[in-house]
């Protein structure tokens, strides 16, 4: 399985550079998703098909999907496109490109320099293993992801409430709020 | 015949099995359309296609001649390459998914750890098919049906897989030929009922049936996502969605009718039958219920379906916890 791994490591590294270097949004998101689709195939190739699986279900399936539905509600066109060319010149890329390239150097001398505590045997891991994990030794983590996605959603429910359920009075102060907001910014 | 070691043989024997079910599943889906319109008539008190060949069973024959032969156009406006990649997502994340349905104790592509989930993940990418064709096609219309069908795909999905996660717990592994032979004592549909219940309204749902079809509402949007369209491109959604429904059959069988189990027959026969059952039943829906409005769909699959399998994933647990044997 280690060819698998290392050509799925590949498609997965070549297609985040396209992410970065495409100048049409929609391609761009094409491309994180076959990049998402590749890191997923990594799990797979190394003994973790469970992981890979939810990879593609939670991020390639479904959150990629939203991107991609915003985007098209968006409706950037032709403008867009040459916005990020402009964007896209060699000039700009100096700084960042020696920022991560020192991160990068610091990287491999850690993975070089620190000993090896043990290598992925490709054992399987199945639902089970990873269930026992989560409310075992990590059950902390999973109750504050858990709070952290309540937060989110009573977050949502607060944005997406419908204020026609309002009483009348109520919606003239916060349309008054808004318009004085609105013009608070523009000065 | 040093070389025709018995792993190559079995080897050899598999790949020949998954083209078999490949090519089944492909013909099964065509053959779907004519059958779906033949059926159709005869419950509307008509005749439907009946001149091409005995009974009109050439009448596929005839459709795809037409499909093959059509101009294959790419609109000028459109998106090129993403409007080529759409239609061969819709056909091929489908056929992907009939790689873990278990047809008999021997057939079947591939017998997973993750096999249930794996349907998930090809159901999920399948919505890119709908939502690239609507952007691509730069088409208001298309755009509109895409959009709708994007929402409504993701809306029902939630619920999808937690109506079949009762099914799980029960069985204790996602694995598909596990999930059959847990079944050996009594078949899912009596204690999951609502499972299936959820989990069929949502599969006819994600494939975009009738009576949940607002993605491609003639009257409102005039084909929907897949307006620009022509000749074999249109051809593969076309024919994408009947191997979608024989896929939607094929796991409700597995998954709640005991899947190849059954009395006398051999389990292919039953496996097939049950199978057709239940893409007679999608045709039958679709000859008998009127299409909702799309904020109804909506507001059903949020409000009552998603409550509903969540109450019957929590007392699918209790009674697991309850009646099994404590283990420390």
């Amino acid at each position: 399985m280690e060819f698998a791994f290392y050509l799925a490591a590949a498609v997965a590294v070549v297609s985040t550079l396209r992410v970065v270097t495409s100048i049409n949004p929609v391609h761009a998101l094409l491309y994180l998703i076959v990049s998402l689709i590749a890191v997923a195939m990594v799990f797979f190739a190394l003994g973790a098909p469970f992981a890979g699986v939810l990879e593609i279900i939670v991020y390639a399936g479904a959150i990629m999907v939203l991107f991609v539905f915003v985007v098209m509600m968006l409706n950037l066109g032709q403008a867009a496109v040459e916005q990020e060319n402009s964007w896209l010149n060699p000039k700009m890329w100096i700084g960042p490109s020696i920022l991560v390239g020192i991160m990068l150097v610091m990287m491999i001398v850690a993975l070089f320099a620190s000993p090896v505590e043990g290598t992925i045997t490709g054992e399987l891991i199945d639902a089970k293993g990873v269930g026992v994990a989560l409310f075992g030794p990590y059950v902390l983590m999973v109750e504050l992801a858990s709070m952290l996605l309540l937060g989110a959603l009573v977050t949502a429910y607060h944005l997406g409430r419908d204020d026609t359920l309002r009483p009348a009075r109520d919606m003239n102060e916060s349309r008054q709020h808004l318009t004085r907001d609105h013009r608070g910014t523009r000065q | 015949m040093s070389w025709l070691t018995p792993t190559v043989v079995e080897t050899l024997i598999a790949v020949a099995q998954a083209i078999v079910i490949l090519l089944g599943a492909v013909i099964a889906g065509a053959l779907l359309s004519f059958v779906e319109r033949r059926v159709l008539a005869i419950w509307q008190d008509r005749y439907g296609p009946n001149r091409v060949g005995p009974f009109g069973s050439l009448q596929l024959v005839a459709d795809m001649l037409k499909m093959f032969f059509k101009e294959d156009w790419i609109p000028v406006f459109a998106d090129k390459k993403i409007f080529t990649l759409a239609p061969a997502i819709a056909m091929a994340s489908l056929l992907l998914s009939f790689m873990i349905i278990p047809i008999t104790p021997n057939w079947g592509v591939a017998d997973m750890n993750v096999g249930l989930l794996f349907f998930f993940a090809m159901a999920g990418i399948n919505v890119y098919a709908v939502l690239f064709a609507g952007y691509a096609s730069a088409n208001k219309y298309a755009l509109l049906g895409a959009l709708r069908a994007s929402a409504q795909t993701l809306s029902y999905e939630v619920f999808m897989g937690l109506s079949l996660m009762g099914v799980v717990a029960m069985a204790g592994t996602f694995n598909m030929r596990d999930i059959v032979t847990a079944q050996a004592d009594m078949w899912n549909i009596i204690p999951q009922f609502f499972g299936f219940c959820t989990f069929l309204v949502a599969g006819i749902a994600v494939t975009h049936r009738a009576p949940f079809d607002q993605p491609e509402a003639e009257q409102e949007l005039s084909d929907g996502y897949h307006i620009e369209y022509s000749g074999m491109k249109w051809g593969m959604f076309f024919v994408g969605e009947y191997v979608g429904v024989v896929l939607i059959s094929a796991l409700i069988a597995t998954l709640f009718f005991g899947g190849w189990t059954g009395p006398l027959l051999p389990p292919i026969v039953w496996f097939l039958l049950k199978t057709g059952f239940f893409v007679a039943f999608f045709v039958l829906l679709r000859a008998a219920l009127p299409r909702p409005r799309y904020d109804r769909v909506m507001g059903f699959g949020w409000k009552f379906c998603l409550p509903l399998t969540l109450i019957n994933l929590l007392v699918t647990g209790a009674v697991i916890l309850i009646t099994s044997p404590a283990t420390s």
